[in-house]
């Protein structure tokens, strides 16, 4: 026990921690909620004055109840363990003159203890109002689905984009010239096929334009041609939830084309 | 119902969040503010008189409507909504040394619990009840943190005013940091 009493005295109650370390391990205990927690409650128990612990018993069972509840570990329940043994050491130091100028070693501590003690007060406040809270729904509690993108029309003009083209034309300094392979897909045959099935009736799905069965070229040559036609305005592709159907619905303008 | 006193109940339906006096009066400009009173009034006493299963509830700066407390395990069983989780005691402690104490530092918090609250500051982040309000002057220039709107929502407090006054309990919470 002595051992302890020659720690050096830190001189902040707490060090700054590394924020860039978390604890190792997080002790969760249902009982108490930090070493203050645990003293607060021997004090209750032991029906004795915070402003006047009796010193060597608290500390006394500090210690072996940090022991029994497996917290000899626990830095934060160390040090506040340390902290009281030094107040114990310090109250057993012999005073010199009169009583007026004598620090209590426990003052600090005590400080501590009343500002945590209403720190509890105020949680037994707001656990009371939460849970009255909690008792309430609001509309719209339930998580809401994943948003699809906004259906909204691009607002741009053609000096706009002129100009947005003009801007990317004096970037480029010299043009990358690309060899077109000419590529296996019969995108307008795909075209006369969804015009096919459009002409019958107003919507139609993917699975209406593409056979079950359909190979890599004809699913592209579908897809090309669907957003081909949706570029001509010819028609409309939606898709009410990730992960739906697409619906290709005729736009009323193409029927008259 | 007076139409003003519909009209704030149909708003009121259609938001999932409470709504605050000032967005409530841009639904009718016209209407003075002791008018928006009484047509709230109005629509309390409306759910309450005759016996309607939500109520009007000021939080959060704002009015909601709310389902009542004696429907709740019903609701939940039929898993129509659940409560969300409640806090733990340590995280509790957290927040209502920040509600205090904003903006105060994670030095500061941890000097008042006696513990490290690094993950539990984190967790209360995360969870939208408090937030990095601003930078101290100190060493490092720890972050400082202050509640949100979401802490007064989730407490019923419609402001922070209405915790209880530091003096009103036993012993006052510092309201300055103690010099080191």
């Amino acid at each position: 026990m002595s051992a302890v009493a020659i720690e050096p005295m830190p001189s902040v109650p707490f060090a700054e921690p590394d924020p860039n370390v978390e604890s190792s391990f997080i002790v969760e205990l249902d009982q108490f909620s930090g070493p203050l927690d645990l003293l607060l409650t021997l004090i209750r128990e032991e029906q004795v004055e915070i402003t006047d612990i009796p010193i060597a018993r608290i500390c006394e069972q500090f210690l072996a109840r940090i022991h029994s509840l497996g917290l000899g570990q626990a830095a934060d329940y160390l040090e506040m363990a340390a902290r009281l043994l030094r107040i114990k050491v310090q109250m057993l130091l012999p005073r010199h003159g009169d009583d007026d100028a004598w620090d209590d070693p426990r003052a600090e501590l005590v400080r501590r203890l009343l500002e945590y003690q209403q720190v509890r007060e105020v949680v037994d406040v707001l656990e009371h109002r939460g849970e009255e809270r909690r008792r309430r729904f609001a509309r719209g509690y339930l998580p809401a689905e994943p948003v699809a993108p906004p259906e909204s029309p691009l607002s741009l003009s053609l000096p706009e984009l002129l100009a947005a083209v003009d801007r990317v034309l004096r970037l480029l300094r010299e043009p990358d010239v690309h060899d077109i392979v000419p590529r296996a897909l019969d995108v307008e045959g795909a075209i006369a096929t969804i015009r096919a099935v459009l002409a019958l009736r107003a919507s139609a799905r993917w699975r209406d334009v593409v056979a079950l069965e359909a190979e890599p070229w004809e699913v592209l040559s579908a897809l090309l041609g669907l957003l081909e036609l949706a570029r001509r305005g010819e028609l409309r592709l939606s898709q009410p939830r990730p992960f739906a159907d697409v619906e290709i619905s005729r736009v009323a303008a193409s029927e008259a084309a | 119902m007076s139409p003003l006193a519909k009209l704030l109940e149909a708003a009121l339906f259609a938001s999932d969040r409470p709504v605050p006096l000032d967005e409530l009066h841009a639904l009718d400009p016209e209407s003075s503010p002791a008018a928006f009173a009484m047509a709230l009034d109005e629509i309390r006493e409306c759910y309450d008189n005759q016996g309607h299963g939500v109520e009007l509830v000021e939080l959060g700066g704002g009015w909601q409507v709310l389902t009542r407390p004696e429907f709740t395990e019903t609701i939940e069983r039929a898993q129509l909504a659940s409560r969300p989780q409640r806090l733990s005691s340590a995280a509790l402690e957290t927040l209502a040394i920040v509600a205090y104490r904003q903006p105060i530092g994670r030095a500061d918090i941890e000097e008042i619990r006696g513990v490290s609250v690094g993950g539990m500051l984190k967790t209360l982040l995360e969870r939208g009840l408090i937030d990095v309000v601003g930078r101290a002057e100190g060493l490092g220039r720890p972050l400082l943190y202050g509640t949100t709107p979401a802490f007064l929502e989730q407490f019923a407090l419609r402001h922070l005013g209405e915790l209880p006054r530091a003096d009103e309990l036993a012993v006052a919470l510092r309201a300055e940091p103690r010099p080191l």
